[in-house]
C-alpha cells in the first residue's frame, strides 16, 4: 500500500455488534500480520472502507488507539456501499485505506476538563477520543459526556455507555427527544442543547467537543457560548462527501480548506474563519 | 515583445526543417512509443494515437479535448480485485509495466503549462502513484501557436503563445520551411537524439517572437484573484451563471481539470476493477451527502467553486493556477459562457 495509495489493506471482520436498527459496529483485524502490528492512527482520523464490488465509503475510525491490534468502525445502513457492508458477516473480507486526516489535539488539552456532546450516530467519532481519554485518564480533569438520541432504541454502544455510567471518574448523562422514551428510561428526555443548559458544565479550563446533526450544533453552539466557553475551546468534526480522502478528487473542501486533508477536527474558531459551504 | 526562452542547458536553439519532422517523428515512434498528436476527423481535430505520423494534422487554432488524457486518462484502473468477500479476496495492484512511453506532439503551450497545473494537484501530500507513473513516461513536444481566436487568452494568465512552460521540446513554425527547436529538459534531449542529424544550428538572430499569435492581455490576474477572493458572499456568481445548465463539458475539455470520482467496474464473480474517472464540480451530485444535504446546492455555488478553486485556492494552496486561458470551456458552453469575459468582470468590481 505504501506505493499505491488507491489500494486498500485487507482486512477481515473479526466481530459485528448491532448497536441500533440500522447501525453497526464492525471490528476489523488487518490480514498483513506487519500491517496489523504496525498500523497506527490518532483520536479523529478516518478511512476509506471497501466493500468489494460496490465500493468504497467514509467513517471515522470508532476504535480508541490506545487499543492495539484492531480497529473499529460503526456505521449507519444509508445508500449503496453501506447496505453491501451491512451485509457481510463475520469472517468476511473488507477493505480499509488511512488513516486520513487532522486528529483532535489530545496532547494540548492535557491537564484540562473534557465536556462531549454527541447526538445520534455522530458518537463514533467521539468514542475513540473518550477511550482515548479514560485510557490515559490522569492526564485529564473532569470528564463529561452528554449523548442524545431519538429514542432508547436508538442509542449506540448501550454496553459501554453502561459502563461509563459505573465509573467514578466519568459523568455521563444520556437523553432521548421527547417521545422517544421508554417506561423504563431512567435518562433525562429533552433535545441535547436544553439538557445542556440544564446541566449547566463550568467552562473553566474546559474543551467541549461537539458531534451530531447540523440542526443539533447549530443550537448547541449558543448554549455553549452562554456557558462561556470560547469558540478556541470548541471542537468539531465536518463530514463533507469524499471520494480519495487524500486531497486529490476535489470535492470535500470548504473554501481554501480541505475536509480530508486540513479535517475532518476543526475547532469552532477555525469554523467561523471558512465560508459556510459544508 | 520579449523573448520567451526558458534557459536550458540545450541553448542555443536548433531547427529542424518541415520535410524533416515526420522523418524524426517516425524514428521516435519505430521506438516502440506511443505518439498522441492532433488528428482531424469529420472537421474535429482531437489528440489520437497515431499509427501513422502521416495522420498528423497541424491547422487548428485549439484542439476540442486537451491532452490531459495522457496523464489523466478518462478512466483508469486502480487495481482490482478478485474473490468477493468469502475471506479469500485478492488484490492485484496497479500495474506501471502496463503504461507505454508515451509522445505527446504538437501540444500548445497552454496544455503544455496545464500539466504543470494537474502536477499541483496530484502531487500535494501523498503520492498519485497512477498519475506518476504516467507522468515519468511522457515527452511533452510543444507547437507554439501561430494563430489565435477571440477565446484564447493565455497572457491574462501568465502564458505566452511561444511559452515553453511544461514542455520537454517546443517548436516555433518560423517561416514556411521549418521549425526553431528549444530544448527544454534531458526527455526532450533524448528525444532529439533519436534523430540527432535530422536537426541543424538554427541561423544566427532567428527570433520567434514576429511567428507567434498575438494575444491581448485582457485583464491583470492578480488584480482579478484579489477580487475575486473577497467576493465569496457578492451576487455575482448568481449573476454570471444564470443561464449555466450544469453540464460539466467545461471541467471535462479543460486541460488542468482533474476531479474525479472513484467507482467500482464489477464484472462479476466478485472480481472487478476499482477505477476511477473524470467528474466536475459543476454537476449537482458531486458533492451530495447520503442524507440529501448538499454543501452546493445550487448551480451558483458550483460556479463559484470552479473558479474559486482555479484562481485563488490552487494558487494559495499548490503555487499554481487551475487556468492556462486555451479557451476550450468557452469554445464548448453550450449557452456561451465566456470565461474571459467573466473574469474581465471581477476586474471591475468594487471590493
Ligand atoms: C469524515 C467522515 C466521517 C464519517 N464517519 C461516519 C461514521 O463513522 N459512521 C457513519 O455511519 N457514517 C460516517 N460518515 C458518512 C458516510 O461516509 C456515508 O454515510 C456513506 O459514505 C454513505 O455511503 P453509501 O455508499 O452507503 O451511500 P450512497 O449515497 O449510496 O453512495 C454510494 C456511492 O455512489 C455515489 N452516488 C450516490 N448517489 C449517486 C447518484 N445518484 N449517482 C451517481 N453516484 C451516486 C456516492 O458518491 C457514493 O460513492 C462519514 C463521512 C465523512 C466524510
Ligand atoms: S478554465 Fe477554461 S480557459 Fe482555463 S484552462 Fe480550463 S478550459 Fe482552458
Ligand atoms: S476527499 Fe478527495 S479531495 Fe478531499
Amino acid at each position: 500500500m505504501a506505493d499505491n495509495i488507491y489500494l486498500p489493506y485487507l482486512a477481515t471482520i473479526e466481530k459485528i455488534t448491532q448497536e441500533a436498527p440500522g447501525v453497526k459496529t464492525f471490528r476489523l483485524k488487518f490480514k498483513d500480520e506487519e500491517v496489523a502490528r504496525s498500523f497506527e492512527f490518532k483520536a479523529g482520523q478516518f478511512g476509506e472502507y471497501s466493500a468489494f464490488g460496490e465500493g468504497e465509503c467514509t467513517f471515522c475510525i470508532a476504535s480508541s488507539p490506545t487499543r492495539k491490534g484492531y480497529i473499529e468502525c460503526t456505521f449507519r445502513e444509508a445508500g449503496k456501499v453501506t447496505s453491501a457492508l451491512a451485509r457481510l458477516e463475520e469472517g468476511q473480507t473488507m477493505g480499509f485505506r488511512g488513516p486520513y486526516g487532522n486528529t483532535f489535539p489530545m496532547d494540548e488539552w492535557k491537564g484540562k476538563s473534557l465536556l462531549f456532546i454527541a447526538g445520534g450516530i455522530a458518537l463514533p467519532p467521539m468514542r475513540c477520543v473518550i477511550w482515548n481519554a479514560l485510557d490515559t485518564r490522569s492526564s485529564y480533569k473532569d470528564i463529561n459526556i452528554l449523548y442524545g438520541a431519538k429514542s432508547v432504541a436508538d442509542l449506540v454502544y448501550k454496553h459501554e455507555l453502561k459502563e461509563w455510567e459505573e465509573r467514578t471518574d466519568v459523568n455521563l448523562l444520556t437523553t432521548v427527544d421527547p417521545g422517544g422514551e421508554t417506561p423504563e428510561w431512567k435518562g433525562q428526555v429533552g433535545f441535547v442543547p436544553a439538557v445542556l443548559e440544564k446541566m449547566n458544565p463550568a467552562s473553566e479550563n474546559t474543551i467541549a467537543v461537539v458531534c451530531g446533526p447540523p440542526v443539533m450544533i447549530k443550537f448547541t453552539f449558543p448554549v455553549l457560548d452562554k456557558l462561556g466557553f470560547k469558540p478556541e475551546n470548541i471542537y468539531t468534526t465536518l463530514e463533507n462527501r469524499m471520494k480519495c480522502g487524500v486531497g486529490k478528487c476535489g470535492r470535500c473542501n470548504v473554501g481554501s480548506k480541505y475536509v480530508c486533508k486540513d479535517g475532518p477536527v476543526f475547532s469552532r474558531a477555525q469554523l467561523e474563519a471558512l465560508p459556510a459551504e459544508y | 515583445m520579449e523573448q520567451k526562452y526558458i534557459p536550458s542547458k540545450y541553448m542555443p536553439p536548433k531547427y529542424i526543417p518541415k520535410s524533416s519532422l515526420k522523418a524524426w517523428l517516425a524514428k521516435v515512434k519505430d521506438d516502440g512509443r506511443h505518439i498522441y498528436a492532433p488528428v482531424t476527423e469529420n472537421g474535429k481535430t482531437n489528440f489520437k494515437r497515431v499509427k501513422s505520423v502521416d495522420e498528423i494534422s497541424m491547422e487548428h487554432i485549439q484542439t476540442a479535448q486537451s491532452a490531459k488524457g495522457a496523464v489523466f486518462p478518462r478512466t483508469e484502473k486502480l487495481f482490482s480485485y478478485a474473490g468477493g468477500q468469502q475471506g479469500d479476496v485478492a488484490l492485484q495492484d496497479y500495474n506501471p509495466n502496463d503504461i507505454p512511453d508515451t509522445v505527446v506532439f504538437g501540444l500548445h503551450p497552454c496544455d503544455a503549462a496545464a500539466f504543470k497545473s494537474l502536477s499541483g494537484i496530484f502531487s500535494w501530500g501523498a503520492k498519485d502513484r497512477p498519475f506518476d507513473e504516467r507522468m515519468k513516461r511522457v515527452t511533452l513536444v510543444g507547437v507554439s501557436c501561430g494563430r489565435s481566436d477571440v477565446f484564447c487568452f493565455c497572457t491574462s494568465v501568465g502564458g505566452h503563445p511561444g511559452s515553453a512552460e511544461g514542455s520537454d521540446i517546443l517548436l516555433t513554425a518560423v517561416g514556411n520551411d521549418g521549425y526553431l527547436v528549444e530544448i527544454i529538459t534531458d526527455r526532450g534531449q533524448a528525444l532529439v537524439e533519436k534523430g540527432a542529424d535530422l536537426f541543424e544550428a538554427a541561423a544566427a538572430g532567428v527570433s520567434k517572437e514576429e511567428h507567434l499569435a498575438s494575444v491581448p492581455v485582457r485583464f491583470s490576474v492578480e488584480e482579478v484573484q484579489r477580487k475575486m477572493a473577497g467576493s465569496f458572499e457578492d451576487d455575482i456568481w448568481k449573476k454570471q451563471s444564470a443561464r449555466c445548465i450544469g453540464c460539466g463539458a467545461c471541467a471535462f475539455v479543460c486541460p488542468a481539470c482533474a476531479c474525479f470520482d472513484i467507482q467500482e467496474n464489477a464484472k462479476g464473480n466478485g472480481a472487478g476493477d476499482r477505477i476511477r474517472c473524470w467528474d466536475s464540480c459543476g454537476f449537482s451530485l458531486f458533492t451530495l451527502h447520503t442524507s440529501g444535504h448538499n454543501p452546493r446546492s445550487v448551480q451558483s455555488q458550483r460556479w463559484r467553486q470552479r473558479l474559486l478553486h482555479k484562481l485563488c485556492y490552487m494558487p494559495d494552496r499548490l503555487s499554481v493556477r487551475g487556468c492556462t486561458g486555451c479557451g476550450r470551456c468557452s469554445r464548448a458552453c453550450p449557452v456561451d459562457m465566456n470565461l474571459a469575459e467573466h473574469l474581465k468582470e471581477f476586474e471591475r468590481l468594487k471590493v
